[in-house]
């Protein structure tokens, strides 16, 4: 890592006001990011996913986004005007989501979802814009880029129109990209491949990427850093490599519950949840 | 295999699904055959589209058009079933969330299995399952909505259960569940496995989970079984096919020189 990050985030919070009192999805996260790959790892209702859109300030109202920083690349992220965050969003931090499904336009060839990815922050032609997208195409290694272009997404399987979502997010040349279980709905083997795809781009590019999964093995392959989330709180970041020596109980306990190939087919650890893991974070 | 000796509770021959007609004519299931022997656990393993939920459909009732021969207790059965073999046969889907219905109270979910099969003293009945998937009384007059995703898991298995069937068949009962309650629901099921000497079939996308709760398992690709090997087998890491090899080098977490090295395997015939 370089001195400075890419991204600072210093004890952020999202809150949700309803009726019966506010709900705090996020309780004081912090962390920092350079061009890396950053996992954030935790169970259903952890804070993962809102740590993420908070940094694109995509929490959706009546949602309550504040930290004491929230730095992308010295730009504070929190004081930034809209039309300055429309510059930021897909041009320099971009998001890819779970389901292709539901984040591709289904009414809109894919080639031209790309282009228009691309011409959205670039002043180019149309025709260069369609030669970018199928070059595009290719980087994610799909075979044949002209016939997937003038598909349509309910034409292409799930782990094709994944990379299609990575090729469009990745097209503008983002310094950092937030994948969101980008590859939860594939099956194993086509999840890795497009991870793989993902690793290679990012190292290329010199790109950040925060990877959020619930996949606690997955991740600690894949990253070089993770931040393990429970509660909206940050309970532990450990290098990806020196997991298995990880320290927080709860780290340990999500690590021992899971069954392993060569495992002996004994009752597997049931994890215990301190209540004192709510109250404090890292 | 393990179970040549004892009896095979459930036996499937060269059983076949086709789906559609003409050109959108899909033959789902090929050829599979395999037995299960009492008391023990057998694995459907496969990604999607390779067949595995259409076998266990088709084991189950729930799709009556196969060809082949399926026994079960000795019995071999006909595409409908009647209500002995629901007595004996049941089932525990996927998504908890889609499998309990959201206007019936936990009560009256588990009632009604008793109530078609007529069968004596409810409450006791209830209450006694209730405790068994480690949920206490006050679950009972509770909605699917109250209950976590876990908790629902559990009353899909109390309702599987309350009927005193000899088998289950599981079809990924812990891929909408965080690991945590994985671990919970996995532990659950072989502690009623044993108390009870239950027959399972689990189907499921992840060998990790299948390693950990089978006696033997088939690998399904395409509709085709590609191998069928006892879980020591593939503990030891010597699966034969290269396809079982590469789902296993894949679950064990990304490795990015081995993806290079990933084969497409195709149709086999």
């Amino acid at each position: 890592m370089s001195d400075k990050p890419l991204l600072a985030i210093e004890d952020l919070h999202v809150s949700f006001p309803t009726r019966k009192g506010v709900v705090e999805a996020v309780r004081g996260v912090s962390f920092s990011l350079g061009r890396e790959k950053l996992g954030i790892v935790g169970e259903s209702g952890s804070g993962k996913s809102m740590t993420g859109r908070a940094i694109l300030r995509l929490v959706a109202k009546p949602g309550i986004v504040k930290a004491r920083r929230l730095e992308f690349d010295g730009i504070d992220l929190q004081g930034a005007s809209e039309a300055e965050l429309r510059r930021i969003r897909g041009q320099r931090i971009s998001m890819v989501m779970q389901d292709p499904k539901f984040s591709l336009n289904p009414v809109m060839r894919v080639g031209e979802q790309i282009a228009e990815a691309y011409r959205t922050h670039q002043k180019v032609s149309q025709a260069e814009a369609k030669r970018r997208a199928l070059d595009m195409l290719k980087a994610v290694r799909i075979r044949d880029p002209e016939r997937v272009a003038r598909a349509y997404p309910h034409e292409v399987s799930g782990g094709m129109g994944q990379r299609i979502m990575i090729a469009m997010m990745l097209i503008p040349d983002p310094d950092l990209l937030i994948a969101d279980e980008p590859t939860s709905a594939l099956d194993v083997t086509v999840q890795l491949q497009v991870l793989a795809i993902l690793d290679d781009l990012v190292t290329q590019r010199g790109m950040g990427l925060i990877f959020i999964s619930h996949d606690l093995n997955l991740v600690a392959s894949f990253c070089d850093r993770v931040v393990i989330m429970y509660a909206g709180r940050v309970m532990e970041i450990c290098d990806a490599k020196n997991l298995d020596a990880a320290q927080h109980p709860y780290t340990r306990g999500l690590l021992n519950c899971l069954p392993r190939i060569d495992g002996d087919g004994r009752d597997l650890a049931v994890l215990r949840r301190d209540p004192a893991w709510m109250e404090h974070g890292l | 295999m393990s179970g040549e000796t004892t009896r095979a509770m459930i036996e499937v021959d060269k059983l076949n699904v086709v789906f559609g007609q003409g050109a959108d004519r899909v033959h789902a299931v090929r050829d599979v055959s395999f037995r299960v022997p009492e008391g023990t656990t057998f694995g459907l393993v496969g990604e999607s589209g390779s067949g595995k939920s259409t076998v266990l459909r088709a084991l189950s009732g729930l799709n009556p058009d196969w060809t082949g021969r399926i026994a079960v207790a000795g019995q071999a059965q006909t595409a409908r079933r009647g209500k002995a073999f629901y007595k004996l046969v049941q089932m525990v889907f996927q998504d908890p969330y889609g499998s309990l219905h959201p206007r019936h109270t936990v009560d009256r979910i588990l009632m009604e299995p008793l109530a078609i099969h007529r069968l004596d003293d409810p409450e006791r009945r209830i209450e006694r399952v209730l405790g068994e998937v480690g949920l206490g009384p006050d679950f009972r007059f509770r909605y699917p909505h109250q209950l976590s995703g876990g908790q629902r898991q559990r009353v899909a298995i109390a309702r599987a259960l309350i009927l005193e069937p000899r088998i289950l068949l599981l079809d990924e009962p812990t891929s909408a569940l965080d690991v945590s309650v994985q671990a919970e629901v996995l532990n659950l099921l072989q502690r009623l496995k044993q108390e009870r000497g239950l027959t399972f079939v689990l189907v499921s996308h992840n060998l990790s989970v299948v390693a950990h709760m089978c006696d033997d398992l088939a690998v399904m690709n395409h509709g085709v079984v590609v191998e069928e090997l006892a879980v020591a087998q593939l503990k030891r890491r010597e699966p034969q096919h290269p396809y079982t090899r590469q789902l296993m080098v894949a679950s064990l977490g990304y490795d990015r020189a081995a993806v290079d090295r990933f084969e497409d395997f195709g149709l086999e015939r």
